[in-house]
């Protein structure tokens, strides 16, 4: 049994409660977390839906929903239940099968993210973001798998396929050209996405992202000095790898101002055209489930999770609080996004993932691990941030010298080829 | 910084109070003053004697782009006329999950017999309510139309204002001299209207 039990903490989760006795109130909670975990997200996503047509209507000048319960909170049940008893409608020329496994493989890796996320615990003192939960100790989290961040990854991967087999078994073109669509920007923004969290891990030399909070927690980012600011990864990475991750989440959510997918104006809805009743449901549900855990993920990865001071009462509340808090923030910031910005042209897209995001996220995570060598080898820190500095400027220019061959050539050839045309049409 | 221009427009739309978008006053009667051209529900007006204004020329059925209205003429009773003239309308039907509110029928009308009200709020449940006929549309003789029971006519002083309408034609084709003067006949419960005001500009 206590091998048993030592495998599967192994294998499973690093957390207190699955090592050593392993029995009947172990397994309760973690149903109860489980349960509790889906509760928490489905709520949420529905007060986000409410949160995010309230706001972008504030940012528009107008007053949202305010007619289904107070402040119009009910709206989203009221759509969701409408939903549920509207008619289901497959296309003649659908692929039935994947037509309706596809919302699900949208709406499955969306909610699994979510395990992997610490929604609270005392990272305050000698706890290590452990609390008492029923006399047992645990994590505020449902699963810290040690390949947790690998899992979030691999899960906004697989959430891809929920969209293009939803685009592709729609037998429509319309849906067909926004799973294409979607193919390309996931490809794209993955690679930038893959690197920003790779500086994030070589901060905290763990992929779990249980240890990347603990490691984020307290004060003390000292590579220039203390300054007393906390150890958040967005300060001890350099911001960069945030502004990247934020960039390339928001294109792999794809939400404004990266919602080629289902670009309305051009598109119609893009992949759930043809979808309608529970399935459209399942496809609306998980759009914002994504949002709430990238936000989530961008918290965890980067402001330290739930990690933050304790100010009056118990440790576990405000770890809690604390994530609410940041969480909100982001989620303001993706509506904010969507009230802004308009949606990028398709070549933007693609030149601003290849050309912007993925040689700026390889040099700045080059950089990273420089000063994280320079540090072991107790180099002097300003040589090695000159000297990287100096490789990742003539490497810039190198690239921008192909970019600028590459593009003078294409023109040559678009003017020879137009040159030609002309001739035969004269 | 021209990119992040956008977000402090956005950000300052976010506490700008009042909203240029005004609540639906349903609580208190939804019955705002309306604009003096509003389309809302037909009305099927008659003289101040009380004969109907329609004489059943269908020419309102023949100008609907959305083919929603159902007219048949017949002749006048001789001993107990509807209309003054030959024909009356005895089928009037107009189907409003059809209607778009254009205003269409009553710039054919040469009457004046269908008017489009400033009532806007009726949602029926289903699709032989949208179907309001002549019992419905023909206004009593107190000058208001049939109320439905999904119509809110709880503030009776400003509904009835609302369900006579704006006519066209001032000017009758257009002739300025006509521009201020009253060309068209008086309309049972409301009279005849006071012409529009004259208009200025180059409009």
């Amino acid at each position: 049994m206590t091998s048993f039990a030592s495998l599967t903490s192994q294998v499973f989760a690093l957390d207190p409660l699955l090592i050593g006795e392993f029995g009947w109130a172990e397994v309760g909670i973690v149903v109860l977390k489980a349960v509790v975990t889906f509760a928490i997200l489905l709520v949420s996503v529905m007060l986000m839906v409410w949160f995010e047509r309230k706001l972008i209507a504030d940012m528009q000048h107008r007053f949202g929903p305010n007619r289904a319960g107070p402040f119009g909170l009910l709206q989203t049940l009221a759509d969701g239940t409408k939903l549920f008893f509207k008619e289901d409608l497959v296309p003649d020329r659908a692929d039935r099968v994947v037509f309706a496994l596809a919302p699900y493989l949208s709406l499955v890796p969306a909610f699994l993210t979510f395990a992997v996320v610490p929604i609270g615990g005392g990272f305050d003192g000698e706890k290590n973001g452990t609390v008492e939960l029923f006399g047992k100790e645990t994590y505020l989290q449902l699963a810290d798998p040690p390949i947790g961040v690998l899992l979030i990854l691999a899960m906004s991967s697989i959430a891809v396929y929920g969209i293009i087999l939803a685009g592709w078994s729609s037998g429509s073109k319309y849906p067909l050209l926004g799973a294409v669509r979607a193919s390309a920007q996931m490809v794209s923004y993955e690679a930038a996405l893959g690197l920003s969290v790779v500086a994030v891990v070589l901060m905290a030399g763990s992929l779990s992202t249980h240890d990347i909070v603990l490691q984020q927690s307290g004060s003390g980012f000292d590579l220039f000095g203390d300054f007393g600011l906390p150890r958040w990864n967005l300060i001890a990475t350099g911001v960069v790898p945030f502004v990247i991750f934020l960039i390339s989440g928001t294109a792999e959510a794809n939400r404004p101002p990266f919602d080629l997918v289902e670009a309305e104006q051009e598109l119609v809805g893009g992949f759930n055209t043809e979808y309608s009743s529970i399935r459209f449901a399942f496809f609306y549900l998980a759009e914002f489930m994504n949002t709430v855990t990238l936000s989530a993920i961008i918290v965890t990865l980067f402001l330290g999770g739930p990690a933050g001071p304790t100010l009056a009462g118990p440790a576990w509340l405000w770890g809690i609080v604390w994530f609410v808090l940041k969480l909100f923030v982001f989620l303001f910031t993706f509506v904010w996004f969507r009230a802004t910005l308009p949606r990028l042209r398709y070549d933007q897209l693609m030149n601003l993932g290849w050309k912007v995001l993925i040689p700026l996220s390889l040099a700045w995570l080059l950089l990273l691990g420089a000063i994280n060598i320079g540090r072991d080898e107790d180099w002097n820190l300003y040589v090695v941030m000159g000297a990287s500095f100096a490789v990742l400027i003539i490497g810039w220019a190198a690239i921008a010298g192909a970019l600028r061959v590459g593009q003078a050539r294409h023109a040559d050839e678009e003017a020879a080829d137009s040159g030609d045309t002309e001739g035969v049409l004269v | 910084m021209g990119y992040l221009d956008g977000f402090k427009v956005t950000f300052k739309k976010l506490l700008e109070f009042p909203r240029l978008t005004k609540n639906y006053v349903k609580d208190e009667g939804g019955k705002r003053a309306k604009p003096a051209r509003l389309h809302g529900r037909h009305v099927l007006n008659r003289y101040e004697d009380g004969m109907e204004k329609c004489i059943g020329c269908e020419l309102c059925a023949g100008v609907c782009p959305a083919k929603c209205i159902y007219v048949r003429g017949a002749d006048n009773p001789l001993d107990n006329p509807v209309s003054p003239g030959e024909r009356y309308g005895f089928i009037y039907e107009i189907n409003y999950l059809r209607c778009i509110h254009c205003d269409l029928c009553v710039e054919a009308c040469p009457t004046e017999a269908i008017t489009e009200s400033k009532l806007f709020e009726f949602s029926f449940t289903n699709r032989a309510d949208a179907i309001y006929t002549k019992a419905e549309l023909v206004v009593d003789d107190d000058g208001l139309p049939q109320q439905l029971p999904w119509e809110d006519w709880s503030d009776l002083d400003l509904v009835a204002a609302a369900t006579s309408a704006w006519v066209r034609a001032t000017s009758p084709s257009g002739v300025a001299d006509y521009e201020g003067k009253v060309a068209w006949s008086g309309e049972l419960g409301f009279g005849v209207k006071p012409p529009e005001p004259a208009q200025e500009g180059d409009d």
